[in-house]
């Protein structure tokens, strides 16, 4: 383990945690009240560390929903990582199968692009320390949800439901700030996604999001592909 | 029966992380295709914010306020914790008075 390549990482990840705190609160919240115990709806969270699929998965499991639909709502709500895990396959540092099993684990939709907007190879301590801090958040939160039931004020945790996406607009706007084709790329993104929002309602938020991160990077590939030295 | 479901979550979501990531050694030289890659985080970060994050608080008077105190510290490349912090103290303020 190279120590300042996991701080680093660690301190990118406390962001990340912050935003998951109050998410996995609510999700350890509404699992006690669906009727799920305590250690089930922590184990949850532990073992999938996702949010929509979590809660997906939640509802099923409190439905008495049968195995094949849970795996099955689980895959098609959580296929956006294999695209993910893909493309940070191109990023990081040549690295053993084992650590390579590991990190493939912490592969959600923040530690994905935080990962993916840095401007070198990523070492292994470097993914480790961007997974552990939001993973203990993401535990935390659950834990604290599940136990304490509603003892947050409601407001707050309402204001917090925010917190996630205002990490994603400071990571993404001094980056469409410096770079027209990346402002190219997110706004038909944007627009794709509304559509599918208000338009195509039978679509699941899983899908939408498959067929918009691969039509607007084609899109971005097409008309405005990078020079081998604007990568990396 | 919780357990085995929860094992089920979680093997499913695991191999769908693990599969490309463990398997796929082979460096891309395409140009096109790393332009792709290059871009993906952009295209998830647009479609997994708008537009969600209007519904993300209880109204979308207090989320709009939120996302627009959001913006100007990103603006000012002011980092990730000062966007969230002022989103959250703005949408909560919001939600207090209205």
């Amino acid at each position: 383990m190279k120590l300042k390549d996991f701080f680093d990482g660690a301190m990118k990840g406390l962001p990340i945690a912050l935003g998951y705190i109050p998410v996995s609160f609510s999700f350890g919240m509404l699992a006690v009240q669906a009727g799920i115990p305590v250690s089930a709806a922590i184990a949850i969270s532990m073992t999938n560390l996702t949010s929509a699929g979590q809660f997906a998965g939640m509802n099923l499991i409190s439905a008495g929903a049968g195995l094949t639909e849970i795996g099955m709502t689980t895959l098609v709500i959580n296929l956006r990582y294999s695209l993910m895990s893909f493309a940070l396959s191109q990023k990081i540092e040549k690295m053993p199968f084992i650590k390579r099993m590991l990190v493939s684990f912490g592969i959600t939709d923040e530690i994905f692009t935080v990962s993916s907007i840095e401007q070198r190879k990523l070492s292994f301590s470097f993914m480790m320390g961007l997974i552990a801090i939001p993973y203990i958040g993401w535990a935390l939160g659950t834990i604290l949800g599940a136990l304490t039931n509603n003892i947050l004020p409601e407001p707050l945790v309402s204001a917090l439901g925010i917190t996630l996406y205002a990490m994603f607009i400071a990571i993404f706007i001094p980056a469409a700030k410096q770079n027209k084709s990346v402002s190219a790329v997110l706004i038909f993104a944007v627009l794709l996604s509304c559509i599918f929002y208000y338009g195509v309602k039978e679509l699941s938020s899983g899908w939408a999001t498959i067929i918009t991160a691969v039509a607007a990077s084609a899109f971005g590939a097409f008309f405005f592909p990078k020079k081998e030295d604007e990568m990396n | 029966m919780i357990a085995l479901s929860i094992m089920v979550m979680a093997a499913v979501t695991y191999i769908i992380r693990a599969v490309p990531l463990c398997f796929f050694k082979h460096e891309i030289k395409s140009r096109r295709i790393k332009s792709f890659l290059y871009y993906m985080p952009y295209a998830v970060l647009g479609a997994m914010t708008f537009p969600a994050i209007f519904y993300s608080t209880d109204s979308v008077l207090s989320a709009s306020l939120g996302m627009a105190a959001a913006l100007i510290p990103a603006y000012f490349n002011k980092g990730l914790m000062p966007a969230a912090i002022s989103a959250a103290a703005v949408a909560f303020l919001t939600g207090l008075i209205f």
